[in-house]
């Protein structure tokens, strides 16, 4: 392989804590093979071997339906041992008790660890504690690198490549860890990104993602994606909004707003009737059930990707025989 | 002064000659290699290299090559005793401060119980003179329990050996509660300084509101929650013709605040730590803990705005806020890391002598010099020498330094405080010629 200069594409990463870890090129491997573990999905014996014999323990410190059941899905969808962990998280030994837990994990030898945790960087502190590929299932209000790249999965089958495309991220983008890893994901697959909300919920300093700002819907008529957030009610008793209604009438996208040429998501679970009207999400453009779909081949293949395939560390490869059955052609 | 203000251990005092040294003390209008005598803990005579006899029953020490300053002082920086002691203990910390080249330094009362009480002062005052490597003073709490509800006996804490009063950790919120205490100032003296923050504009913050905190998704602290608080605390100090200094400041606007009211004639002062002084948020991408600490590394505009203060004097001194912390207290996610980080060790090599010493002045303590006549608070340092921060370990207790890994010019080799030797490394010393 050749010594590269920070201009040239990023090595293949060892673990998945940011988008950053990953360039286009990366993104669009990690896309290509979800989409040929797509082809496996459709058949009737949905599993490859490709991890046999392999451990993966989720670890998760935050409630979580779809990404952990589809970490786990994907983990067994590529036979490996699936470990799955949900630890209560007490309030300030948290941060020592996540290290002795990923102490004991490790003496089981896990290839990869996926990690929820409600702080930011959690993730990237585990990796330097484990020698085990780590992904982050979202940290804090940080980073969920592999809903980005779900969504970014989703767009592609839909509209082909995103260069050009104009996408709104509406919402509480102050709160979404969604946001921050959609604005470089999208951004980097060469996409317009604008993010819109009420000011008190835009972070100072977004700009710097790659994002422009608007504080109304006014102009949301340009976007060819519009991507709504979840609002938080527990956030309300902060008051960043007056009120829910107030919101509602300002931000939330229902099918007045919503043209036939735009496409809507969501990562779920979705407030009826707060940031999106009911109409709205049963309408023909919604992809988040597609969303949902993806979140398992694109889980798989950030797993294959780390442990199997052209990323995978030289001290764990998977045996040639697994490999050649395992990957389908893309 | 009638009543003490500094504690330590009692030291034999020393009897050195340091011979040939590059002696630098603007006060003194010192500027060349020297040789300085020091007899019975104080400095004797100062000549021209190589020009003073060695009496009998002292030391020589050939310090050609090396640098001969006045030692340091620093006004804000954490024991953590009594309560913490697994941070740091007092004959840590002030082994922390003779290593970087300090002759005194002095405590903040955020301790457990808070020190707000003259029977705790008389109490910790005792355990520096058992075990203090270099004089330590206290300021007290200016209000109980540090919760801005009522105020400490502050006349009799002067009269147990309170330098001044803060609350530092906390701002002292209301207005009103500030006030009072400017006004008592006049009847026992002695310098309120504060740590300026607004809570409600604070809120849940972890980082400098900017960019940087906008990418890692993590509450900041804006920069007006210190500069607000700045210009409100020094319109109440000018009002009342209080003496108040502002601690750790960190960003622009507290800088200009602090200017326009020293132009207006307010008895005001400030100070700022290496780590704002050299670094900024960026840091934080790293998501490392060290980094953290109240107030946080601002932008580079406001590191450069902290520069020019302390080159034209808005800002009278340089601060460690050493704030130890246990190893295993900073190795969780950075949003529950504990604030601070150590600095007493590293300070110097970060800085570079100016506005090093300045803070005693600011409790109207005697600056340290190299003057004949003075006591020898000296520190012999080789610029000549380069070193890794943390590759040796730290004489704190705790290894929180926001420099570890950096290499860093400048090796404390000898620190004199009161007159006797308080560090010393013995490799090295007299080798350097």
């Amino acid at each position: 392989m050749t010594v590269l200069d920070g201009a040239g594409p990023l090595a293949a990463p060892r673990h998945l804590l940011s988008i950053d870890d990953l360039d286009r090129a990366g993104i669009e491997r990690i896309l290509d093979r979800a989409a040929s573990f797509g082809e496996v999905a459709e058949r009737e014996i949905k599993k490859v071997p490709a991890l046999r014999g392999r451990t993966i323990v989720n670890l998760f410190y935050e409630a979580s339906t779809r990404t952990s059941s589809s970490f786990e899905l994907a983990a067994k969808r590529l036979s490996a041992d699936v470990v799955s962990i949900r630890a209560a998280t007490s309030s300030v030994t948290k941060g020592e008790s996540l290290k002795d837990t990923i102490a004991t994990l490790t003496a089981y030898d896990p290839a990869a660890i996926v990690i929820r945790s409600p702080h930011a960087g959690a993730a990237q502190l585990v990796a330097r504690w484990t020698d085990a590929a780590v992904v982050n299932a979202g940290d804090g209000k940080h980073e969920h690198p592999t809903q980005a790249l779900l969504d970014v999965y989703a767009l592609r089958r839909r509209l082909g490549a995103l260069d050009g495309k104009r996408i709104w991220i509406v919402g509480d983008v102050l709160h979404s860890r969604v946001a921050r890893s959609d604005i470089l994901a999208f951004a980097r697959m060469g996409a317009e990104v604008t993010v819109a909300g009420p000011p008190t919920l835009i972070p100072r300093g977004i700009e710097a993602l790659g994002c422009t700002v608007a504080t109304s819907l006014d102009e949301l008529g340009e976007a060819d994606v519009i991507y709504v957030l979840r609002m938080q009610h527990e956030r309300m008793s902060e008051a960043y909004v007056p009120s829910l209604r107030e919101y509602a009438m300002r931000f939330q996208v229902d099918t007045a707003r919503l043209q036939p040429h735009q496409l809507l998501m969501h990562p779920g679970p979705v407030n009826r009737g707060v940031e999106l009207s009911g109409d709205a999400i049963d309408s023909p453009q919604a992809l988040i059930t597609q969303q949902v779909e993806a979140g398992v081949v694109v889980r798989m293949a950030v797993l294959y990707e780390l442990l199997a395939g052209s990323g995978a560390a030289a001290e764990a490869p998977a045996p040639a025989t697994d490999r050649a059955e395992a990957v389908p052609t893309a | 002064m009638s009543v003490q203000q500094l504690f330590g251990a009692t030291r034999p005092p020393a009897q050195l000659l340091l011979r040939g040294a590059h002696a630098l003390d603007p006060r003194s209008d010192l500027d060349g290699p020297a040789d300085v005598l020091v007899r019975d803990g104080a400095i004797a005579e100062i000549s021209a290299a190589g020009a003073l006899a060695v009496p009998d029953g002292v030391e020589t020490l050939d310090a050609e090559g090396l640098h001969l300053f006045p030692a340091f002082f620093d006004p804000h920086v954490h024991l953590r005793t009594p309560g913490q002691e697994h941070k740091e203990t007092i004959a840590s910390g002030t082994a922390a401060a003779a290593a970087g080249g300090y002759c005194g330094v002095v405590a903040m009362p955020n301790t457990s119980p808070t020190l707000d009480d003259a029977s705790q002062l008389r109490a910790v005052r005792e355990q520096a003179e058992r075990e203090a490597r270099v004089p330590v003073g206290f300021m007290p709490a200016i209000t109980r329990g540090l919760v801005g509800g009522e105020l400490t006996e502050m006349a009799e804490l002067r009269d147990a050996g309170a330098l001044g009063f803060t609350d530092d950790g906390r701002p002292v919120v209301a207005a009103g509660m500030l006030r009072r205490a400017l006004q008592y100032q006049r009847l026992c003296g002695g310098v309120i300084a504060l740590h300026e923050e607004d809570p409600s504009l604070s809120g849940h913050g972890v980082m400098h509101e900017g960019a940087v905190s906008a990418r890692l998704g993590m509450a900041g602290i804006p920069s007006i929650s210190e500069s607000t608080m700045v210009a409100r605390d020094a319109a109440i100090a000018a009002y009342e013709q209080a003496r108040v200094h502002f601690q750790h400041l960190s960003c622009v606007e507290s800088v200009e605040a602090l200017a326009a009211w020293k132009a207006a004639g307010a008895r005001v002062s400030g100070e700022a730590s290496p780590h704002h002084l050299t670094l900024t948020d960026e840091t934080v991408r790293s998501l490392d803990s060290r980094f953290k600490m109240n107030p946080p590394l601002r932008t580079e505009a406001d590191r450069q705005a902290l520069i020019a203060g302390l080159r034209d004097g808005t800002i009278e001194c340089v601060a460690t806020d050493h704030a130890p912390h246990a190893r295993h207290e900073k190795e969780v996610p950075f949003e529950e890391a504990p604030m601070g980080v150590t600095g007493l060790e590293t300070a110097f090599p970060v800085i570079v002598v100016e506005r090093m010493t300045a803070g005693a002045a600011l409790l109207d303590l005697p600056t340290p010099r190299v003057a004949v006549g003075e006591p020898a608070n000296l520190t012999l340092v080789d610029l000549g020498e380069s070193w890794e921060v943390g590759a040796r370990g730290y004489a704190s207790k705790s290894g929180n330094s926001c420099f570890e890994g950096r290499t860093l010019r400048g090796v404390v080799r000898l620190t004199l405080a009161a007159g006797a030797v308080a560090h010393r490394v013995e490799v090295g010393v007299g080798a350097a010629a």
